[in-house]
C-alpha cells in the first residue's frame, strides 16, 4: 500500500515538472521579451523605466542568457513563492491572484461536494427503483440538467433572484464585505453567497454522475454477491450500501482528479456572468492582455491542482477497489 | 414421509409480471424436506428450480411475486409460513443466513470482488450470533478449516479472486454452515467446477451433513449428482413438481413419462456398446405459451389426447412415498 502510494506520488512530483516546463514556454511564447513589454507598456501610460531598473529586471529573469538558465532562474523564484510581475496590474503576480486562489479552492470543492451529496443518494436511489416515477423524475431533472448550459442556469438564477427576492445572488460577497478583511462574519457571509455559485457549477457533475452512479449500480445490483449478502439475512439498506455501491463508486473516485480544475477553468463564463472572484475570469484576461507570467502562473497552479486531485483519487481508488492494489504487485 | 418435515412447500406459485406477459415461473409447486435428508430438485433450464429456492428465502427479485401457497418451515416444535413474513421484515431476516441458509452455482462471483472473505463470513456470524469482532474472526478461521481450506489465518483476509474456483466454493459452504442451519438450500454448487474438484465438494457437503444434521435441498440438473447425494428427488417440469420419490425409485422405477424419458436420456456405463441416447423430442415451449392441460403433453410418448391437453393432472400417490402427477396413474 505505501509503496503504491509512493510510486504514485514520484509519478506526480514528475508530471509537476513537466507542467512547469509547459508554462515556462507559454510565458516565452509571445514574441519580445519581458522587458521590452514592460517598458512599452510602461511608455503607452506616460511613465518611463530606467535603464537601471531594466538591467536589474533583465539580470532578475536571466534575459538573453539560454533558455534552461531562465527556466531555472524563474523555477527558483517560483519555489520561493515568487511568480513574477504581471504587467498588467503592474503588481506582483502573487498579489494579484492572492485571495483568488483560495476562493477558487473553496467555489470547488463546494460544488465539488454539493455534486456528491446530490448525486450518490439520488443515483442509488434511481437504480434500487428503476423505473419507479422517482427514478424518472430523476432522469428528467438529471437531463435538464445536462443540457442547460450553466451560464444560462446563472443568468436566469441572478434575474428571479433580482425580481423575486430583491437580492442579488452575484458575488460571492455582500458589497459591504468585498472588501473587508478576514473575520468571522466575512466567513459567514462567505457562507452565505456560496450555495448558489456552488449549485450552478455542479449541476451539469450532478446530473451525469447520477446517470453514472444509476447505471454501474444497476451492473452491480444483478450480481450474484448481492444475493449472497441478501441470503445471509442483512438489511436491503445496509447491503446495498456495502457490496453494489461501493463497486460501483470506482467511477466517482477517478473523476476527481479532473473534476477540479474543469471547474476552474470549465467556469469561466459562469464566473463573469457571476461576478465570481476565482482565477477563472483572470486567466481568460490574462490570456487576451498577454499578461504571460500572470497566465503561466495561473495553467502552473491549475496543473498542480491537476495533479493534486489525481493523486487523491488514485488513493480513494485503491481504498475502494483492493483489486488494483493486486494487479500493481 | 414418517417424520414429521423440516420443509413443506404447498402449492407454491410464483409470478413474474413482465411487459410481455406474466411468466409462471413456479406454478404450484409442493414436496417435503425431512429434517436430516437431501431432497434433490431435478429439472432442465428455466423449469423453476431456481426460483423456488429463492422464493423459500424470500429473496425473489422483482417484479417476481409469490402469489399463492405456503411455505412452512418447522423451527422446534412449531411451523413458521414463510411465505406470509415480510420477506424484509426482522424475523424473515432472522430466518434467511441463520436457520435457511445458501450457496449457489458461481463461486466466482458469488463473494464481493472488493471485500475479504473472512469480513464476509464474520459478518453472517456477527448478524445472527451474539459474539464479539474477535470471536467472530476466531469462528471464521475455525469454520475455514473445517470445510478444508488451507492455512486459513492467511486465506481469511484474501480477496476472493486470490481463491481458487475449489477454495472458494469451500469458503462459501463455511459462511453458509457458520450458523449452523437446520436446511441449506445448495443451487447447483458444483455446476461451475471441474470434475475432481466437484467430487471433493459433494464429499464434503455429505461429510458436514454427516456432523451438523442439517437438511440439504439440492437443485441440479445433474442425476449422476442426485444418485450420490439424494435421499429424495422431486423432478420439476415448466414449474411444476411432476413426481417425488425416493431416491431409489426414481431410478429404478421412475412413473412419469418426463422422469423416465430424462432417465432414458443420459448415458449408463454399463450400458451395451454402440447404444443410441434417446433424446426427449421437442423443446421446452416459451414461459408465455405455456400448454393447456399436462404442460408436458407436447413432448410425451403417451400422450391420451382429449384427456392430457383438457386439464392438467394433480400430484397423487404411487407408492410408497411416491407421488406423480400423471393421468397414467389415476
Amino acid at each position: 500500500m505505501l509503496a503504491y502510494v509512493g510510486r504514485r506520488a514520484l509519478l506526480a512530483v514528475f508530471t509537476v515538472w513537466a507542467i512547469s516546463v509547459l508554462s515556462f514556454a507559454i510565458i516565452q511564447l509571445p514574441p519580445g521579451d519581458y522587458v521590452t513589454s514592460y517598458i512599452a507598456q510602461m511608455a503607452s501610460t506616460g511613465s518611463v523605466v530606467s535603464e537601471e531598473e531594466a538591467q536589474q529586471l533583465r539580470i532578475q529573469y536571466g534575459l538573453g542568457q539560454p533558455y534552461y538558465v531562465q527556466y531555472l532562474k524563474w523555477m527558483n523564484l517560483v519555489v520561493r513563492g515568487e511568480f513574477g510581475m504581471s504587467m498588467e496590474w503592474r503588481r506582483p503576480v502573487t498579489e494579484v491572484i492572492g485571495d483568488r486562489l483560495w476562493l477558487t479552492m473553496v467555489v470547488s470543492l463546494a460544488a465539488l461536494v454539493l455534486t456528491w451529496v446530490l448525486a450518490l443518494p439520488i443515483g442509488i436511489y434511481s437504480a434500487v427503483r428503476q423505473y419507479s416515477p422517482g427514478d424518472y423524475a430523476a432522469t428528467f431533472v438529471g437531463f435538464i440538467g445536462l443540457a442547460v448550459p450553466n451560464f444560462l442556469l446563472a443568468l436566469v438564477l441572478l434575474y428571479f433572484g433580482f425580481v423575486f427576492l430583491n437580492a442579488h445572488v452575484g458575488g460571492l460577497f455582500s458589497p459591504e464585505m468585498q472588501d473587508a478583511e478576514w473575520s468571522g462574519a466575512r466567513v459567514w457571509d462567505l457562507m452565505k453567497h456560496l450555495p448558489m455559485p456552488a449549485l450552478i457549477l455542479g449541476l451539469a457533475g450532478t446530473a451525469q454522475q447520477i446517470r453514472i452512479m444509476r447505471a454501474n449500480l444497476l451492473d452491480e445490483l444483478r450480481k450474484p454477491y448481492v444475493v449472497t449478502a441478501r441470503s445471509k439475512g442483512l438489511t436491503e439498506l445496509r447491503l446495498i450500501l456495502k457490496y453494489p455501491v461501493r463497486v460501483a463508486l470506482n467511477p466517482f473516485a477517478s473523476t476527481i482528479g479532473y473534476t477540479l480544475p474543469y471547474i476552474v477553468s470549465g467556469s469561466i463564463i459562469v464566473s463573469l456572468v457571476l461576478g465570481l472572484p476565482t482565477v477563472g475570469p483572470l486567466l481568460l484576461k490574462a490570456l487576451i492582455a498577454q499578461d504571460m507570467f500572470l497566465a503561466g502562473t495561473i495553467v502552473l497552479l491549475l496543473g498542480l491542482m491537476t495533479v493534486i486531485g489525481t493523486l487523491i483519487s488514485d488513493i480513494l481508488l485503491v481504498w475502494i477497489d483492493p483489486r488494483i492494489r493486486l494487479e500493481e504487485t | 414421509m414418517a417424520a414429521e418435515p423440516l420443509l413443506s412447500v404447498r402449492n407454491l406459485k410464483t409470478y413474474f409480471a413482465q411487459d410481455e406477459g406474466l411468466v409462471k415461473a413456479v406454478d404450484g409447486v409442493s414436496f417435503d424436506v425431512a429434517p436430516g435428508s437431501t431432497m434433490a430438485i431435478v429439472g432442465e433450464s428455466g423449469c423453476g428450480k431456481s426460483v423456488t429456492a429463492r422464493s423459500i428465502l424470500r429473496i425473489v427479485d422483482r417484479p417476481g411475486r409469490i402469489v399463492e401457497g405456503e411455505i412452512l418451515f418447522r423451527r422446534g416444535e412449531a411451523a413458521t409460513d414463510l411465505a406470509t413474513l415480510d420477506a424484509n421484515g426482522a424475523e424473515m431476516r432472522a430466518i434467511r443466513g441463520a436457520e435457511i441458509a445458501l450457496i449457489f452455482q458461481e463461486p466466482m462471483s458469488s463473494f464481493s470482488p472488493v471485500h475479504s472473505v473472512g469480513n464476509q463470513i464474520d459478518e453472517a456470524i456477527l448478524l445472527h450470533q451474539a459474539v464479539s469482532r474477535r470471536g467472530a474472526r476466531d469462528k471464521t478461521i475455525e469454520m475455514l478449516r473445517r470445510v478444508g481450506v488451507p492455512s486459513p489465518e492467511e486465506r481469511v483476509d484474501q480477496l476472493s479472486n486470490q481463491l481458487s474456483g475449489g477454495l472458494r466454493q469451500r469458503a462459501m459452504i463455511a459462511m453458509a454452515l457458520s450458523c449452523q442451519p437446520t436446511l441449506l438450500i445448495a443451487d447447483e454448487p458444483t455446476t461451475a467446477l471441474d470434475v475432481t474438484t466437484q467430487t471433493q465438494i459433494l464429499e464434503l457437503m455429505r461429510q458436514l451433513q454427516k456432523e451438523d444434521g442439517m437438511a440439504i435441498m439440492l437443485i441440479t440438473h445433474d442425476l449422476g449428482v442426485v444418485a450420490e447425494m439424494a435421499t429424495d428427488v422431486a423432478v420439476m417440469y415448466l414449474g411444476r413438481v411432476v413426481e417425488q420419490a425416493p431416491v431409489d425409485a426414481i431410478f429404478h422405477d421412475p412413473k412419469h413419462p418426463y422422469t423416465r424419458a430424462l432417465l432414458r436420456s443420459i448415458p449408463r456405463i454399463r450400458s451395451r456398446t454402440r447404444e443410441r441416447l434417446t433424446p426427449i423430442a421437442g423443446s421446452v415451449p416459451h414461459p408465455f405459451d405455456r400448454p393447456h392441460g399436462c404442460s408436458f403433453h407436447p413432448r410425451c410418448t403417451d400422450f391420451i389426447a382429449g384427456r392430457c391437453d383438457a386439464s392438467a393432472p394433480e400430484l397423487g400417490p404411487a407408492g410408497p412415498g411416491h407421488a406423480v402427477s400423471c393421468f397414467l396413474y389415476e
